[in-house]
């Protein structure tokens, strides 16, 4: 990696070197392409980064776990060969307002009487919504690797595309379909109160139906975000998460070394001003430093917004396209605070032991506590007592931190991107402090092991990563922005109105999280409209 | 009654599954916590620990001791000297594989050889007049291997020295006041280190590793990781990959070293005048060149197999437990070309492997053949290809 291109010209030039960027310039590599992934910033990753904040303790400051990474993509790409490390995150613990706990782990027997102390009710329930989950993931896992057929398009490759799609969906079970659309437009609350009765599991659960996104587990679209979550998978088996050694900074650093690998070129400090197109054909990129670099193929991994009006003159557009980014929603919602801890926090109800930190520990005891945390967001502040998703990943990966000192990642919800008559500058340190003392609740003493705080604002996600309003998808998981329709009606199949030009950012189908899909997918379409010369990389 | 080993006060506090395996009438742990996937991962990325002292020791003394062994054993001990180690097998007359273990050599005439199985018996009677003392030490000894990227960096916290000690040498130490042999062995195919002691050590030596790892995610590790890890590492495990041949009914459960994979082991054998067990069959079937087997490792397409069961409407299982039984090798026209003897999903390659005997004529690495597994309680085909063993080395196993 450098920060000086070694030549003018390429075949395809990535925009953004996040891990869509990456997986999509090492794609294009593969095939044998000439291919420059420009970052703007001193080092690979977007929002998967890892940094040492403070000597010897690694932070995942943004992105702090994996599990929708696409399968194929481990192989295709030979991560293994680069240091492809999932390690499993053994525990999920929950611990609760009145100081019992639930602890999950991976001997599905022990969770049965775990679950059954809480519920017996819903102990045998937990299998069913297990295996009625994977069910629906089995039938939509398909549709998440494929380039989404153009409802819109009248070519024969379009109509083949969506007789296909008509196929694989015919061939779904009848439950599950039904189940599917229950989920795809109905609330994780709705879903969850068909199984469960115990107020701990379900918020357990509901946690994944809120992350990145404005709802509550009551919300209508709530149930999408459940099911997205619950599509990744780990080692086979769905809605299970590991953590990549090194963290996800970790993951991105195998990828570049892949993308290298397969040819690919990286640059570093190197921000583009715009893409460059002459008679609605894109020629290749100017940097902020004033170079031009020429290529046939463009690529941008970033968010909808400055692909299409940022990168490009949204005049060349669409009046649609432009309309429907204009709307295309992000507000951001999420927050990192990120610790450096010098020791292990204890549960009272827990003694002296510490396992139950392998995983994630799940701060959300109930849906009425995670929807009481979005009440405030509807209004336009942070929630008084957060939902939060730490993750202390030094006791899996020990190198996160010096030996007997641990780092923990915070995922905080709900921290709107606009806050009502104020702003992030000034509740940065507030905002902190409140999920210090709301983590404090659980787990007394824990301000006493805080060596070091960071704290992550939507602001702060969208000025350093560059994701707008600070949305950690590239825009919501909600069901108008999805599939079909992400980003936008027609513009599904990640080319744009202008030839050459595409997208590759998690703006794009199946979207955000560490999936690599839009960045693989995207690249077998660049080479498909490469292979078919008639239909030079624009359609609509 | 079953036995415990000098370390079980410690381990079997710290088992929290009550999952115990018989090994050779002692009890090992299965695994200490739920997922035997996070002891693996404490082998592949920190450090971890597995008592052994289940392992039959003997100890070899006499002045005849190293021409005993390098007429019993089939690899040639004379170039393993003083404060090094070796792997080796011993064999029959016909030339097929008793059994394997590790020797380390003290001095000149002082020798431990540690094997899976009881061997006194063999090799006592094989000593004949020579001046040798072949005794089991096994109840006497306790041993415990320590295994992973970081065991080097924490064993040096004890025994400095450890930091400078090769690819299976050994060298004498003291840890937690008791003196110990730490040699540069193991089972994992990672970077890793076998302490050896007197079992009445056992518990100060266990308590100053265990100190020394305190903060850096060392573990203790079971059957189930060690069992991933050998298989990821390619190395062979009696009945399972191979069966004694003193205990063999037929020839069809014998194995040559060839056909295990280990010919290495007689590369200067016609340069040498050593008369060994085995030598002239070992010898014949070296210059011909045509083993019945070759052992080869199998990497099963990814694509194929998570084909095969979404078919079936199936989700694929990924399972990191190795199979117990073999699984049928086919060749393109549906011909039986060899069989699978372990089988699993490894996390570091993120593949099924496998052990795998192959005819010759499929065993070149890059050979494509089919592996039965069931699916809907039907026999299928997945393609695989065969790889050369082991499947994962990385570089600080022997750096």
């Amino acid at each position: 990696m450098t920060t000086v291109a070694s030549a003018r010209r390429y075949d395809a030039i990535v925009i953004g070197g996040g891990h869509n960027g990456l997986v999509n310039g090492a794609y294009l590599a593969k095939a044998g392409l000439r291919v420059l992934i420009i970052e703007r910033r001193h080092l690979v990753g977007g929002a998967a980064i890892t940094e040492e904040l403070l000597p010897g303790f690694h932070f995942t400051t943004f992105s702090y776990a994996l599990s929708l990474l696409r399968p194929d993509i481990v192989h295709e790409l030979e991560l293994p060969k680069h240091g492809f490390m999932p390690i499993e995150m053994p525990t999920t613990f929950a611990p609760m307002e009145n100081g019992d706990h639930l602890l999950l782990g991976t001997d599905r027997n022990l969770n049965i009487h775990e679950i059954a102390r809480h519920s017996p009710h819903d102990a045998d329930a937990y299998d069913q919504y297990h295996h009625d989950m994977s069910r629906v993931c089995q039938a939509l896992k398909p549709l998440l690797d494929r380039v989404p057929p153009n409802l819109f398009g009248t070519e024969p490759d379009d109509l083949a595309e969506m007789a296909e799609l008509a196929r694989h969906l015919r061939g779904i079970d009848r439950k599950v379909m039904h189940d599917a659309v229950r989920l795809l437009t109905g609330s994780a609350a709705d879903f969850l109160d068909d199984y469960f009765e115990s107020d701990i599991l379900k918020g357990l659960l509901s946690s994944s139906s809120i992350i990145g996104t404005k709802v509550g587990p009551r919300s209508a679209g709530s149930g999408l975000v459940l099911l997205y979550h619950n599509i990744g998978e780990y080692d086979g088996s769905f809605g299970t998460w590991a953590f990549h050694k090194g963290g996800n900074g970790g993951f991105t650093q195998v990828l570049a070394r892949a993308a290298t690998a397969f040819g690919a070129e990286i640059v570093l400090d190197a921000p583009v001003a715009n893409v460059i197109t002459r008679n609605g054909r894109a020629t290749g990129v100017a940097l902020a430093d004033g170079t031009e670099l020429e290529a046939n193929v463009v690529v941008s991994s970033l968010d909808p917004r400055r692909t299409f009006t940022q990168l490009v003159d949204p005049r060349e557009l669409p009046s649609d396209l432009v309309e429907n980014i204009t709307r295309y929603r992000f507000q951001g919602t999420s927050a990192k605070v990120n610790f450096a801890l010098s020791g292990l926090p204890r549960y009272p109800a827990l003694g002296e032991r510490t396992d139950q930190y392998r995983g994630f520990t799940n701060i959300g005891p109930s849906m009425d506590y995670l929807e009481r945390a979005y009440d405030e967001a509807k209004y336009g502040w942070f929630s008084s007592r957060p939902y939060i998703d730490a993750c202390i990943q030094s006791t899996v990966d020990p190198d996160m931190a010096p030996p007997g000192q641990h780092v923990m990642s915070c995922f905080v919800q709900y921290a709107p991107y606009h806050l009502k008559g104020n702003d992030w500058e000034t509740q940065r340190q507030p905002f902190g402090d409140n999920v210090q003392a709301t983590i404090d609740s659980f787990f007394p003493g824990f301000h006493d092991l805080v060596l070091h705080r960071e704290v992550v604002t939507p602001l702060d996600i969208e000025r350093v990563v560059g994701l707008s309003e600070g949305n950690i998808f590239a825009g919501e998981f909600f069901a108008p922005q999805m599939y079909f329709f992400r980003p936008a009606p027609g513009w599904n199949q990640y080319r744009t109105p202008i030839a050459g030009y595409y997208q590759c950012g998690s703006g794009t189908h199946p979207g955000g999280c560490v999936t690599g899909g839009p960045g693989q997918l995207a690249s077998r379409q660049i080479l498909k409209d490469l292979s078919a010369p008639s239909r030079p990389g624009s359609a609509g | 009654m079953v036995r415990t080993t000098p370390f079980h006060d410690r381990l079997s506090a710290l088992n929290e599954t009550g999952l115990w395996v018989h090994w050779s009438g002692h009890l090992s742990a299965l695994k200490y916590q739920p997922s035997e996937k996070f002891e693996y991962f404490a082998i592949r990325n920190t450090a971890a620990i597995f008592d052994t002292s289940p392992l039959y020791k003997y100890r070899i003394r006499g002045r005849d001791a190293e021409w005993f062994l390098a007429g019993v054993l089939a690899r040639d001990i004379r170039a393993c000297r003083p404060g090094r180690a070796q792997y080796t097998i011993w064999c029959d007359e016909r030339g097929f594989v008793v059994e394997d273990g590790v020797v380390l050599r003290f001095s000149e005439d002082e020798f431990l050889l540690s094997a899976a199985e009881p061997n006194l018996a063999y090799f006592r009677r094989l000593a004949g007049a020579a001046a040798v003392e072949i005794d089991d030490v096994s109840s006497e000894m306790a041993s415990l291997a320590f295994q992973g990227p970081k065991s080097r960096e924490i064993l040096a916290t004890l025994v400095p020295e450890v930091a400078e000690l090769g690819f299976f040498h050994h060298t004498p130490a003291k840890i937690g006041g008791s003196p110990v042999t730490i040699s540069r062995t193991g089972y994992t195919g990672d970077l890793g280190y076998e302490l050896w002691m007197d079992a009445g050590d056992a518990l100060a030596v266990w308590d100053a590793l265990w100190e020394a790892g305190r903060g850096r995610g060392v573990v203790p590790f079971g059957n189930a990781a060690l069992l991933m890890a050998r298989i990821e590492a390619g190395l062979l495990l009696i009945n399972v990959d191979f069966h004694s041949s003193r205990f063999a009914f037929n020839d069809h459960e014998r194995s040559t070293p060839v056909e295990l994979g280990l010919g290495w082991m007689f590369r200067d054998v016609d340069k040498s005048d050593r008369r060994f067990i085995g030598r002239d069959a070992i010898r014949r079937e070296l210059a011909a060149g045509a083993p019945r087997w070759k052992m080869m490792g199998l990497l099963v397409d990814w694509q194929d197999y998570a084909h095969r069961y979404e078919e079936g409407g199936l989700i694929p299982p990924k399972d990191s437990t190795p199979t117990a039984w073999e699984m049928m090798l086919y060749g393109e026209g549906g011909e039986r070309v060899g069989y699978a003897t372990s089988f699993m999903y490894s996390p570091m390659l993120q593949r099924h492997i496998a052990l795998a005997r192959l005819q010759p004529d499929v065993a070149a690495p890059g050979s494509r053949v089919n592996l039965e597994v069931t699916i809907n309680h039907r026999y299928e085909l997945v393609g695989a290809d065969v790889a050369r063993l082991p499947l994962f080395s990385p570089a600080r196993k022997t750096a």
